[in-house]
């Protein structure tokens, strides 16, 4: 056996993962640190996933105060009120988390991230940013990439009933094992800015059209200067009109992003949990595939819609 | 304001009432995704209580809680983010009388996170019975699927069979074992529950040999501690008895060994190393052990990883360790207990003694976290997996209280995706209508009427095949046998006088062409079994003398003219590689063809066997095999 063992601890709290993915992986996963910013609902079911999973450390960056709206989908805020004015979402939610797993690390960035220099995220070996703007996404991604060393980047963001994964492992190689033969396998990723920038017309026809949709609704609200969720029924016009203008630029059929949709997508601010548990749930399965190095990563998009029940990989790079 | 879910789906789960059965992995996650859902009115039953190994994954829990109930602890942690809610919380067991028709009756949907067939097929038959929605679940590692089951909508949880749990023959456990599975069953089936556990259980322990009567009652003394006999002594002899003389034993049977290995038998003084490091005084145990689930010999012995798989002579020390600390310091269970995967002497002392069993037989040696896997049926677990099966069930569930039929699906999670798929949703199948749960079917047994007895029936096919826990037996208007706490003493003793008798010396003679009605009151569950006799059985394939098929038939049968393959077949698991390439050749759209691809699990331990079910027009291959399950995919 190489490397340092697990502790009695480990293996008796980990002995069911370990089952899964092995002891190599397990040791991987407790070296590796993890910023995870924007504490909405499937945020925190990935925080909740990667902490009992046992990584390393945690960082939480949310400076949000503690109100009715940020307890919609968050289980890690405990409804006793009177003590909890005057914190940030991200400190209480890191109090709640330590207690999931005393062998994790959780701690709370403060600030808005996506100003920080690129040597902020070269603490990290995984860097999620969750319901974050076009702007900010782009920001925090170009900064990962500056880096010399690998920072895994995912964006996830999660409207009404249907959720969205973005995946830039960069350059990429990893072991797969299927049907009990491993393979030694290499991809390259797009940035956020070159997938979105891949023509629509170019992209299969098939493609989910949640994908379409997500880029409306973002675009929308980096031209009205709103944040992230900002939208809602009465802007409907508007996006719908945005959206015709997209498809032209993109020579593409306005059928694939449907007033449906869009419509459903900008319904209401809120989260709907479960779909938030699916998101985040796949979404720590891909931190855990990427830090051990084991399993098919998902490139570059995941879909999940709660009106099909379908959770689709789409791979959307000028390569693909 | 922050609606948990939009109002349309808030309006349907508004005063409903739901009913969870499993506060484990996938019932955390449930509970935690009911609650901020806005489920208001949530009662949950699970029977066991917190142990360390769940805390990885079953996030209400901690380490403070270990011991305590699992329904009871989920939801006084579900309060605390939502006070306002109502969980009423039953630590006791489903299959409990209380939990009758009548209770499954107040709910609207009931949703099941259980790991084990048999209360899945419980809850199954008692929401039949009462006409409340079903929602299934079950996961292993990264794969998992979500099914619903509607009363005459949709199949119900047993309209397809599952496989039973493979049964291994008795001689390739006590004589002539080729794998480590068989060397683990005889160390916790046999060896352990000899020692340790019921003396008065029958046990296959001792190998027959050829000339049996006097080596049995000889070896039958020798599992027993002689009266001021030293311990070290007597684990020795039992050690000398097990790995080298019942070798011997087998070896004497020529025949056996004429196309096998055969064994080397193992005595004490060929690893003279072991008992001789226990005779130079043994590190005691230094934790107190006022918790007799901590005694461990691998501290005395000073092993510490798990993952490593030891020496013979580690084995060997961890076997006569083991047995000493079982005597020493757990002395007043032995005698009644059985084996348990939580236990860390138990496992401890099966491990050693499955390698050294499997060293006898030229079987590779496996580690103690590898065997405790196999011996505790341990089913791979992650957090994810349970937190996106979760998910789906509760949109199911909103789609069910909605009675939006039309969107019904059964959800698979897949480890690797299919036509780009991590999540892959495939319209219910219909009732079948030979499922003797769910329909009116008969089955049939084949069985030998002059030779089995009705015990033979009660046991392994009423209560093991057909799952039922309180069975009743009619032939006719003759009641041939039932259970129930308000028999008199005389019907007592006279059903238990029929059990041994034999089907055709029955009061009510039972022979081909009879027809038995089993019932479980408990269930509402009735079923007719149509009786054949035959003769002669297959000891390796029917070691029960007994072949059960009725609603199994319409699955396996061999001809079906509609399917393109001409003919269903059992692919062993190195044929499976093709299925990217037919799977692609036909990925048109699967918009339009929703039903092609669709995979099923069956709870099945360890299983080599394969079971290729066929739907319409197309046949099914194995996508992967896990411990537990089988999945398998149309194509």
């Amino acid at each position: 056996m190489k490397g340092e063992e697990l502790t009695e601890q480990e293996t008796a709290l980990y002995d069911r993962q370990i089952r899964v993915w092995g002891v190599d992986a397990q040791r991987r996963l407790s070296k590796s640190h993890i910023l995870v910013s924007g504490l909405r609902g499937t945020a925190i079911e990935f925080c909740k996933n990667i902490v009992l999973a046992g990584v390393g450390s945690v960082a939480l960056n949310d400076d949000r105060p503690v109100t009715e709206e940020a307890l919609s989908a968050n289980f890690l805020i405990p409804s006793d009120g009177e003590t909890l004015v005057g914190k940030t979402v991200a400190e209480v939610c890191s109090e709640s988390l330590k207690d999931f797993n005393p062998m994790v690390r959780v701690s709370v960035e403060k600030g808005d991230i996506s100003s920080y220099g690129a040597d902020f995220f070269g603490k990290f070996d995984v860097v999620v940013v969750c319901c974050y703007s076009l702007a900010a996404k782009r920001m925090v991604n170009e900064k990962c990439r500056k880096l010399s060393k690998h920072v895994a980047f995912y964006t996830v963001d999660c409207r009404d009933s249907c959720g969205e994964i973005f995946v830039d492992l960069q350059d990429y190689a990893y072991t797969k094992k299927k049907f009990d033969e491993t393979t030694e396998c290499q991809l390259h990723y797009p940035s956020f800015e070159e997938a979105i920038s891949v023509p629509w017309s170019s992209l299969p026809k098939r493609l989910s059209k949640l994908y379409f949709a997500m880029r409306v609704i973002e675009r929308f609200e980096d031209v009205e200067n709103r944040r992230y969720g900002e939208t809602s029924s009465v802007d409907l016009a508007s996006v719908l009109k945005l959206r015709t203008e997209l498809c032209q630029a993109n020579s593409a059929n306005e059928s694939q992003v449907p007033d449906s949709l869009l419509g459903r997508l900008i319904a209401g601010p809120s989260e709907f949990p479960p779909v938030c548990a699916v998101i985040g749930g796949i979404l720590g399965q891909e931190v855990i595939k990427a830090i051990s190095g084991k399993g098919d990563p998902v490139k570059n998009f995941f879909f999940f819609d709660a009106a099909d029940g379908k959770g689709v990989i789409e791979d959307i790079s000028s390569n693909a | 304001m922050a609606a948990a879910a939009t109002d349309h789906q808030l309006s349907a789960i508004k005063g409903k009432k739901v009913l969870m059965v499993g506060a484990g992995g996938i019932g955390c996650e449930l509970l935690k995704t009911l609650a901020l859902s806005g489920f208001q009115d949530i009662h949950i039953i699970d029977m066991d209580t917190i142990e360390v190994s769940n805390l990885n994954r079953q996030f209400l829990f901690r380490q403070i809680h270990v011991g305590q109930s699992k329904a009871k602890v989920a939801r006084d942690a579900v309060l605390r983010f939502r006070p306002k809610i109502s969980i009423t919380p039953y630590h006791a067991n489903v299959k409990d009388p209380e939990f009758n028709v009548d209770f499954f009756k107040q709910f609207h949907v009931v949703l099941n996170g259980l790991d084990n067939l048999d209360a899945r097929r419980h809850v199954n038959r008692l929401c039949l019975a009462a006409d409340v929605p079903l929602v299934e679940s079950g996961t292993t590692g990264f794969l998992g699927q979500v099914t619903v089951h509607v009363k005459a909508k949709t199949e119900c949880y047993e309209c397809q069979p599952k496989p039973a749990p493979k049964t291994y023959p008795v001689c390739t456990i006590t004589s002539t074992p080729s794998k480590f599975v068989h060397c683990i069953v005889w160390a916790k089936d046999l060896l352990f529950s000899k020692l340790f556990g019921d003396k008065n259980q029958e046990n296959d322990l001792n190998v027959r040999s050829g000339d049996a009567n006097s080596s049995s009652e000889r070896s039958e003394d020798v599992f027993v501690r002689k009266p001021d006999e030293d311990i070290d002594q007597y684990g020795r002899r039992v050690y000398d008895h097990v790995f080298g003389y019942n070798i011997e034993m087998a070896l004497s049977n020529e025949e056996t060994w004429r196309n096998r290995n055969r064994p080397r038998p193992i005595y004490i003084r060929d690893v003279p190393s072991a008992a001789l490091t226990r005779q130079n005084g043994n590190v005691e145990n230094t934790k107190t052990a006022d918790d007799p689930l901590s005694v461990s010999a691998m501290v005395s012995v000073g092993l510490k990883n798990p993952q490593e798989v030891w020496s013979l002579v580690e084995n060997s020390r961890i076997f006569l360790e083991a047995l000493k600390l079982f005597f020493s310091k757990r002395e007043q269970e032995v005698g009644n207990l059985s084996f348990d995967k939580d236990d860390q002497l138990a496992v401890e002392f099966v491990t050693a003694a499955a390698n050294i069993r499997a060293s006898s037989f030229g079987i590779p040696l496996h580690s103690l976290f590898e065997a405790k896997g196999i011996a505790g049926n341990i089913v791979h677990a992650v957090a994810t997996t349970n937190a996106i099966i979760a998910g789906l069930i509760v949109i199911e569930a909103i789609k069910v209280l909605r009675n939006d039929t039309s969107n019904y699906r059964m959800t698979y999670c897949l480890e690797h995706p299919s036509r780009k798929m991590l999540l892959m949703p495939v319209e219910p199948f219909e009732p079948n209508k030979n499922c003797y749960v769910c329909s009116e079917t008969p089955l049939l047994l084949e069985i030998n009427t002059h030779r089995s007895k009705l015990r033979d029936i009660v046991e392994k096919i009423v209560k093991a095949r057909l799952g039922m826990s309180l069975p009743l037996v009619m032939h006719g208007a003759a009641l041939l046998y039932e259970v129930g706490d308000d028999l008199d003493e005389a019907m007592v003793a006279n059903y238990s006088a029929n059990l041994d008798k034999v089907l055709s010396e029955l009061p009510s003679s039972v022979t081909g062409g009879t027809v038995l009605t089993v019932e479980d009151l408990q269930q509402e569950l009735s079923c007719n079994i149509n009786i054949k006799h035959r003769e002669e059985f297959d000891e390796e394939k029917e070691p029960d003398g007994m072949i059960l098929s009725g609603w199994t038939q319409a699955l396996t049968t061999e001809n079906n003219k509609n399917s393109p393959a001409g003919g269903t077949e059992t692919l062993p698991v190195g044929k499976k590689r093709k299925i990217s390439e037919s799977s692609n050749a036909s990925s048109t759209s699967f918009e339009e063809k929703k039903e092609e691809v669709a995979i099923e699990y069956s709870d099945i331990v360890a299983s080599n066997q394969y079971i290729v079910r066929k739907g319409d027009n197309a046949a099914w291959t194995i996508v992967s095999c896990h411990l537990s399950r089988t999945f398998l995919m149309k194509i």
